[in-house]
């Protein structure tokens, strides 16, 4: 497929899979969910918060998640990351079971998890830089290297001149796309962004989207996109990267070649699972809920 | 007990919270239980501390920081404290022994209160004020601001990163603080002995020559190690486990000070009787 191909002409670190790719290629181990809930239920003290929910996020896989505000959304985020326990149920990242391990291990398996927090979570009393920096201090990474990585991920988000500041001295949205920044440094394989458009322009909302396409198209980065925002919707699941012959990027629309896009939707009902498919099934859904959702009445 | 994990990680995981879900609500109206509870809680966050001393990252460059900050950022007020402390015991213990012709022995007096309980007493209530309400509003903000909950998504400990560095800080700085003190103290009282009430420097520092002993000096050490410890773990414990936004930081805030002063004057009274009885000091 033309997006593999564009994948593989990225110095990717994927050299690993050849050996095995053809045995890989019907292997349960190719197809295995990087995340996967089975049948998770949570509660806050008496309010049941999640009932029951089971899905999975396949390598490379975008799934977005809808539902009401107070639905969820963020706690299912906070349960990937092994940042509060379930009541019941199973969690597995990359097939490895984390509803049990303790704090040591899973600071491993969150080493391959970004976050970008819905309320930015920045560090207040680092500045911007060390904010970017933290993961790749904590990894104990040369600082010429880490400057290098910080200013790439900064003029990403196109806040390379704020380097110097403190994060009490950043507009809403200034402060979210550090925290975006920092999600990104040392290029995790999973993504979790819970709204990170909330409160931006929309040319910016559009720049995160590309981002958010960018990493699943050519880095092959497997992700969950919380947002409110049918824009945001539209663009995950009817646009694809690729990178032309003169190796830049371009952003091309659903049908103009064949492609599958691979997004899916995910959307939080009373605490259940209310819809999962494709962005077509959805728009053309009859069900009175998920109408108002998607059109607004 | 398989639903623990941390003693404060994102509220439902808080031992407090375990024993809200283990038991009907009413029954945590029971301060005992309560208590308990919370006991429970310091003590597996020591257990996470102590473990995490033995292997991984280890943050020195933050515990210096935080040394530098407790030591010399206290040292001014400790020696207020200390200073005045001991100029008001001889103003007001000089009569008493002139009255019994001991006024020779004001130095002695002064020294062995200081040295074995008001030094390290008052300088580790006044490092709790100042130094564990400081660690528990700090820890307090980034639990309620998720600054806590990035940290551990971006794969840090902040038991490591945060705790250790803190506890550490408090149980090296506070004996040297409390060193501080008692010298000030002793010239605040050579002062008071001196100006006030005439009596010759060299009788006064002569008798505090003769009233401290090498025990008393190591006993006076002992007790800030421990006070340390406990200021940290206390501000630490509370500012983690805080919730309920800004005024959650406020209630964490007083109650680490209130509850660290009230086991450090608890703990004075048993780590004095200890230190009596293992060496054997106490007695004229
Ligand atoms: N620590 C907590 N203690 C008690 N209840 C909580 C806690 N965290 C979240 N909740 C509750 O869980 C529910 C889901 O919260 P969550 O943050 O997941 O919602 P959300 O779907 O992300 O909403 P939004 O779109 O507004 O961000 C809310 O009703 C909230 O009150
Ligand atoms: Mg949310």
């Amino acid at each position: 497929m033309l997006v593999d191909e564009a994948n593989s002409a990225l110095p990717l670190s994927d050299d690993i899979e050849f050996t095995d790719m053809k045995e890989a290629v019907d292997s349960p181990d190719r197809v295995a969910p990087v995340i996967e809930f089975r049948d998770v239920c949570l509660s806050f003290d008496e309010k049941v918060i999640l009932n029951g929910i089971s899905f999975s996020v396949r390598r490379g896989e975008t799934k977005i998640i809808l539902g009401r505000s107070g639905g969820g959304k963020s706690t299912v985020i906070r349960l990937i990351l092994g940042l509060i326990k379930p009541d019941s149920g199973r969690i597995l990242i990359d097939g490895e079971d984390i509803t049990d391990h303790d704090e040591p291990a899973l600071m491993t398996v969150r080493q391959k998890m970004g976050m970008v927090f819905q309320e930015g979570a920045l560090f207040d009393s680092l500045p911007v830089y060390e904010n970017v920096a933290y993961r790749l201090r904590e990894q104990g990474v040369e600082e010429d290297e880490v400057e290098a990585e910080v200013r790439r991920m900064l003029r990403f988000v196109a806040l390379e001149d704020a380097i110097e500041k403190m994060p009490s001295e950043l507009s809403g949205g200034m402060r979210r796309r550090v925290g975006i920044a920092r999600a990104l440094v040392g290029d995790p394989e999973i993504v979790l962004f819970d709204e990170p458009t909330a409160g931006l322009d929309p040319p910016t909302a559009r720049t995160i989207c590309e981002l958010a396409i960018k990493l699943r198209d050519l880095h092959d980065v497997s992700s969950i996109f919380v947002t409110h925002e049918m824009n945001n919707l539209r663009y995950l699941s009817s646009e694809y990267a690729v990178i032309d012959e003169g190796g830049e990027v371009r952003f091309e629309k659903e049908g103009e070649r064949l492609c599958m896009i691979n997004t899916e939707i995910l959307m939080l009902r009373d605490g259940k699972v209310g819809f999962e498919g494709k962005d077509e099934e959805l728009l053309r859904s009859e069900d009175p809920y998920i109408r108002t959702f998607v059109h607004g009445k | 007990m398989a639903a623990i994990c941390l003693p404060f990680c994102a509220g439902r995981c808080n031992l407090t919270l375990f024993f809200k879900e283990a038991l009907p609500t009413r029954f945590l109206m029971n301060p005992l239980l309560r208590f308990i509870a919370e006991l429970q809680d310091v003590s597996l966050l020591l257990w996470r501390s102590i473990v995490s001393l033995r292997h991984g990252p280890r943050y020195f460059a933050e515990t210096l920081r935080q040394m530098d900050m407790i030591g010399v950022g206290s040292l001014p007020i400790v020696l207020l404290t200390g200073f005045f402390t001991g100029g008001v015991l001889v103003l007001q213990t000089y009569p008493t022994l002139e009255y019994y012709s001991l006024q020779n022995e004001s130095g002695r007096s002064v020294a062995t209160s200081l040295i074995r309980e008001l030094g390290p007493v008052l300088s580790a209530l006044m490092v709790s004020g100042r130094i564990g309400s400081a660690i528990a509003a700090e820890l307090g903000s980034m639990v309620v601001s998720q600054q806590i909950e990035a940290m551990r998504a971006l794969g840090t400990d902040p038991i490591r990163k945060l705790v250790v560095p803190r506890i550490t800080a408090l149980i090296m700085m506070l004996p040297l603080l409390t060193v501080a003190a008692d010298i000030f103290g002793l010239i605040g009282g050579g002062i008071v002995a001196n100006y006030i009430y005439g009596q010759d420097i060299h009788v006064f520092s002569e008798s505090v020559r003769n009233g401290i002993s090498t025990k008393d000096i190591i006993a006076g050490m002992v007790k800030p190690i421990f006070f340390g410890f406990i200021i940290g773990l206390v501000a630490c414990h509370k500012g983690l486990s805080t919730s309920g936004g800004t005024v959650g930081v406020g209630r964490s805030v007083t109650n680490s000070v209130v509850t660290a002063s009230i086991w450090v004057i608890i703990f004075d009274f048993f780590l004095a009787k200890a230190l009596q009885y293992l060496l054997d000091i106490g007695r004229i």
